[in-house]
């Protein structure tokens, strides 16, 4: 029989040490005991399950197959409680005993939970577990006013997630500036500036000492006799290692379990890795130490002894969104050279610091992008005397290959789970790695914390032969970020207005560029439910009308499906007299254009024209031309005329990324060109034709088929869904001749009308809540948004010319 | 000497948080930029084919005019874009007295 090894634990370090065993011959039955209810999932990422970044599925490391393929007996859901050295076994809170012949203590920490007055109140929670993490999210919600005790990086990260779910967050932390383990104090400075701005509140230099209520938190007393009203209290102080089970299994224990450098404790069958470990007098609490403590406690446990762990660099990251803070090793100025950046206005701060020309510590906030440099010679300990000149800037690098190939083999790319870029490499040759997916799968790289990501990304972009990247544009110089990722960032984030997204993400300023196309994500993602900021729209969408080179402005009355009356007509000529329009034309899409209004007569034109916008100045929905169809024609086969006047009318006032243009017509002649417009409805025998992705402006581009139907609601529904697709997913000014050339019909298709029923009931569901919103923008005239949208200014003295 | 003639025109609130008005003083046509902490303000026409600048998108502390985005600073009036262009925009002094925004002309000289 083979030796019976049993783990207690089954969290990131106990199982990353189990994969590091398997690696070995085979010599052990394993089973694990884990008190959670799920399987193995990466804890750093509750972060982001909190800040709405990721789902709890996105997290998972090890799934039930992973255990069952590898024969491991997992039982989840059971507390480890008692172990008996003699006998050899451990005793389940289910009443299970299990012997074991070899015992790996894998236990992790616990929250510290400080000494505070009121603690086991209802509403006093921690951030440990997932359940915790849904418990959080469980409980916020718009009106919720969280503090949470303590300003590492634990408490700011759940700060920064509750507010996030909607809560009004803050934060008491006890030293005087935040993360004092991870920064010096004017680290701690800018890091509390830019918290502030995200609107969390920071208290410094109080400590929390009774939670109050009854029965349910209703608040806090602080150290200064002051209160502060809550309904949630999350404690974030510190973790303590769980040793309860190595003093029953009779090992060494002080703060953690005891452990030499090669990771064995006082008894020969007992072992212990992780969080619930002391050596050399440090506890770690960041995973890469975990990892390189695991690699070496499977050398040893498996007869392999010899590699030893003999400590490890401490880096960290804040994983906020928008706040870049990293600090590594020891940057105390003590016997040691610092050498400095600061820049208020943009919020960065550096720090090195040097001791004997090597590097000894790093703070970085606002800007991180070298992290990854630092974190190298920390590592080397190279002497850095030549250097000296480039300490903070880099000389910039002639190709940009370069900063990968300067690495050397052995170099860490993935300090989390210690993955080099030697590994990467040969994962890329011998395994046929070609993306980051694939390489995450062969080598683990880049699942821990992630901020090794890029890094890989350029690996696999200089070695794999056929890495194909996704061409990323970015939005601007003010917001560099690719616009589905910032699209992720403005619904996770629940950002809601164009210039609080500027501040957190970009420049604080934005351009003629960014703005509007933040404008319209806004209004989509939130399907218009935002704070609309007219200041950020181009001046057509300030005033509803298009801007003429001479300064006037056009007006183009919706005419559905290009119908119209003789009242209609006989309102329009007469506003043509009225406010001397210089010129009215029929326009290119069956509808009546008047030129050159001034901007002060905009509200009197509509009031008097009394139909409603064309929208022919935004990207919006312009219009749906029809031809005559079956009321008329001697061809018709179905009533383009009434489908287009609906069509237009379910999708009008709507914004698109694009102008959206339309047409419907009553048979394959095609009147109205359904076949060039960005939705068109082809009349048949029996059903509609429709085709998505059409152009006859700047390119000329014959639509796609979506689908083939029978009924004009089943069409009306197919555009529906393809129009509600289009909004959500085409970067800003795509038309959709470009979207559907550069996604494939195919994938519309897959994504639109053959997706899963809850897709397409998604899809509808934020159509109908953006529509229930929209409004007539020429309403507008009658009461302005501000009292000088349409007027000039009046000065209050005179000025004689 | 250069000398400014100041001239109390509008009160802060008529000009929304980043955006342009316009207003015409002694036959000029002057827009009015509301960038929050203070107003700047410029000729209205556009040196480039005479678009109206109080329409444009403010960018910081430039502005972009509406019809081909060429953008100036509004501090010194210069043309940020297009790079090649030299042509630069009169600007007027401003100060805020009681919540009006109060602008400098310069002084006509009276024989
Ligand atoms: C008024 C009108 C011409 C006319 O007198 O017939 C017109 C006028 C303008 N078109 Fe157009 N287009 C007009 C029908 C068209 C059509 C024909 C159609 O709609 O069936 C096309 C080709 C189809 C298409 O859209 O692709 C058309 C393709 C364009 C394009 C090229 C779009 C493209 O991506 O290919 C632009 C430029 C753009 O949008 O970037 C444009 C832009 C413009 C603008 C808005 C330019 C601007 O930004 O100032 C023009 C406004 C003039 C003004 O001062 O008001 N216009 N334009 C037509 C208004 C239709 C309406 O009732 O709303
Ligand atoms: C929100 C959050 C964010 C973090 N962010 C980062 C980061 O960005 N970077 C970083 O490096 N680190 C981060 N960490 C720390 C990192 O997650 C931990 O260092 C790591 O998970 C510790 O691994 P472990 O296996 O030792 O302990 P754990 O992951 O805690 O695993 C121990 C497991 O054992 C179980 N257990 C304990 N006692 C028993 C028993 N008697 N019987 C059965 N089961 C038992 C526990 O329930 C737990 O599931 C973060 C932690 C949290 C909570
Ligand atoms: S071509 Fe077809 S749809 Fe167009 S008018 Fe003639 S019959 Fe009607
Ligand atoms: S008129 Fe201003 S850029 Fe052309």
């Amino acid at each position: 029989m083979r030796t019976r090894l049993v783990v207690v634990g089954n969290g990131m370090a106990g199982m990353a040490c189990v994969e590091a065993i398997l690696k070995y011959a085979p010599c052990f039955d394993i089973t694990v005991f884990g008190d959670e209810t799920h399987v193995n999932y990466n804890r750093v990422m509750l972060s982001s399950v909190l800040a709405g970044e990721k789902a709890a599925d996105d997290i998972v490391i090890n799934p039930l197959e992973w255990y069952q393929q590898r024969n491991i007996q997992l039982h989840v859901g059971v507390r480890v409680v008692d172990v008996d050295p003699v006998a050899k076994t451990v005793t389940g809170n289910d009443g299970r005993v299990t012997p074991y012949d070899t015992l790996l203590l894998a236990t992790g920490s616990s929250a510290w939970m400080p000494r505070i007055e009121g603690l086991d109140k209802d509403g006093v929670l921690v951030f440990r577990t997932l359940d915790d993490t849904r418990e959080l999210i469980r409980r916020s919600g718009p009106a919720t006013k969280a503090v949470v005790i303590g300003g590492g990086l634990l408490g700011l990260e759940a700060a920064r997630g509750l507010q996030v779910q909607g809560c009004d967050v803050t934060v008491v932390h006890l030293m005087p500036t935040l993360m004092e383990r991870q920064l010096d104090p004017d680290g701690g400075h800018y890091l509390m500036g830019k918290m502030e701005e995200l609107g969390i509140h920071v208290l410094l230099g109080r400590t929390t000492v009774a939670v109050l209520g009854n029965g349910h938190v209703e608040g806090v007393a602080l150290s200064d006799d002051s209160c502060l009203e809550a309904d949630l209290v999350v404690v974030a102080a510190g973790i303590r290692p769980n040793v309860e089970l190595a003093h029953k299994a009779g090992v060494a224990v002080n703060r953690g379990v005891l452990v030499n450098d090669y990771m064995e404790t006082s008894s020969p069958d007992v072992f212990a890795v992780g969080e619930c470990v002391e050596h050399r007098g440090v506890c770690y609490g960041l995973l890469a130490p975990l990892f390189e403590q695991g690699k070496v406690l499977a050398a040893t446990i498996t007869g392999n002894k010899g590699p030893t762990y003999t400590g490890t660099v401490q880096a960290a990251k804040l994983k906020i969104m928008g706040v870049d803070v990293f600090s590594a090793g020891d940057w105390s100025e003590q016997h040691a050279e610092p050498v400095r950046y600061e820049d208020r206005a943009l919020g960065i701060y550096k720090k090195l610091t040097l001791r004997d020309g090597k590097l000894a510590g790093a703070i970085l906030v606002g800007d991180i992008s070298d992290s990854h440099r630092y974190m190298e010679w920390l590592r080397t300990g190279v002497d850095l005397t030549d250097q000296r000149r480039h300490l903070l800037f880099p000389p910039p690098a002639a190709d940009v290959g370069l900063d990968v190939a300067e690495m050397a083999d052995g170099a860490t790319v993935c300090g989390c789970v210690g993955v080099t870029k030697g590994a990467i490499i040969s994962a890329i040759h011998d395994q046929g790695v070609n993306t980051l997916s694939q390489l995450k799968e062969a080598t683990r790289a880049s699942t821990g914390c992630g901020s090794c990501t890029n890094l890989c990304q350029d690996l696999l972009r200089a070695v794999a032969p056929e890495f194909e990247e996704e061409v990323k544009k970015v939005m601007c110089g003010c917001l560099p970020f690719a616009e589905d990722r910032l699209r992720d960032i403005l619904k996770s984030q629940r950002l809601k207005s164009v210039q609080e997204v500027l501040e957190i993400y970009g420049n604080g300023q934005g351009c003629e560029v960014c703005k509007p196309a933040l404008s319209y994500m806004l209004d989509m993602l939130w399907c218009g439910d935002h704070d609309e900021d007219r200041s950020a729209r181009f001046i057509n969408d300030r005033v509803h009308a298009n801007i003429q080179k001479d300064g006037t402005f056009s007006v183009i009355p919706r005419i559905r499906g290009g119908v119209t009356t003789p009242d209609e007509l006989r309102r329009i000529a007469d506003v043509a007299d009225k406010y001397h329009v210089p010129m009215v034309k029929i326009t290119g899409s069956q509808r009546i254009d008047l030129l050159g209004v001034r901007k002060e007569d905009l509200p009197k034109v509509w009031a008097d024209l009394d139909m409603p916008s064309g929208q022919a100045y935004t990207k919006g929905v312009r219009m749906v031309k029809t031809c005559v169809g079956t009321d008329f024609c001697r061809f018709g086969t179905q009533d383009s005329t009434a489908i287009g006047i609906e069509l237009e009318r379910r999708f009008e006032q709507l914004f698109t990324p694009h102008k959206v243009k339309m047409a419907a017509v009553g048979c394959p002649r095609n009147c109205a060109e359904a076949t060039v417009k960005d939705i068109g409805l082809v009349g048949q025998e029996g059903g509609w034709q429709v085709v998505v992705g059409g152009a006859a402006g700047k390119s000329v581009r014959k639509a796609d088929l979506l689908t083939t139907v029978e009924t004009s609601e089943a069409a009306l529904e197919a555009s529906e869904l393809f129009f509600q697709y289009y909004r959500e997913s085409a970067n800003y000014l795509e038309r959709t001749y470009d979207f559907v050339e550069r996604l494939g019909i195919e994938k519309v298709r897959k994504e639109t009308v053959y997706a899963p029923d809850a897709v397409r009931q998604g899809l509808r569901d934020r159509f109908s809540r953006s529509k229930a919103r929209a409004v007539d923008p020429w309403l507008e005239g009658r009461e302005p948004k501000h009292p000088t949208q349409f007027i000039p200014i009046q000065s209050l003295e005179k000025v004689r010319a | 000497m250069n000398g400014h003639h100041w001239v109390r025109v509008t009160p802060c609130d008529s000009i929304p948080l980043r955006e342009g008005r316009v207003v015409t003083l002694g036959g000029r046509d002057i827009a009015i930029f509301n960038l929050g902490d203070r107003f700047m303000a410029t000729d209205n026409q556009c040196p480039h084919e005479g678009g109206p600048l109080c329409d444009g998108i403010v960018a910081g502390d430039s502005v972009v005019c509406p019809l081909h985005a060429w953008k100036f600073k509004l501090e010194t009036g210069a043309v940020e874009r297009p790079a090649s262009k030299h042509e630069c925009l009169v600007t007027y002094p401003t100060r805020i007295e009681d919540g009006i925004v109060v602008l400098g002309l310069p002084e006509i000289s009276t024989p």
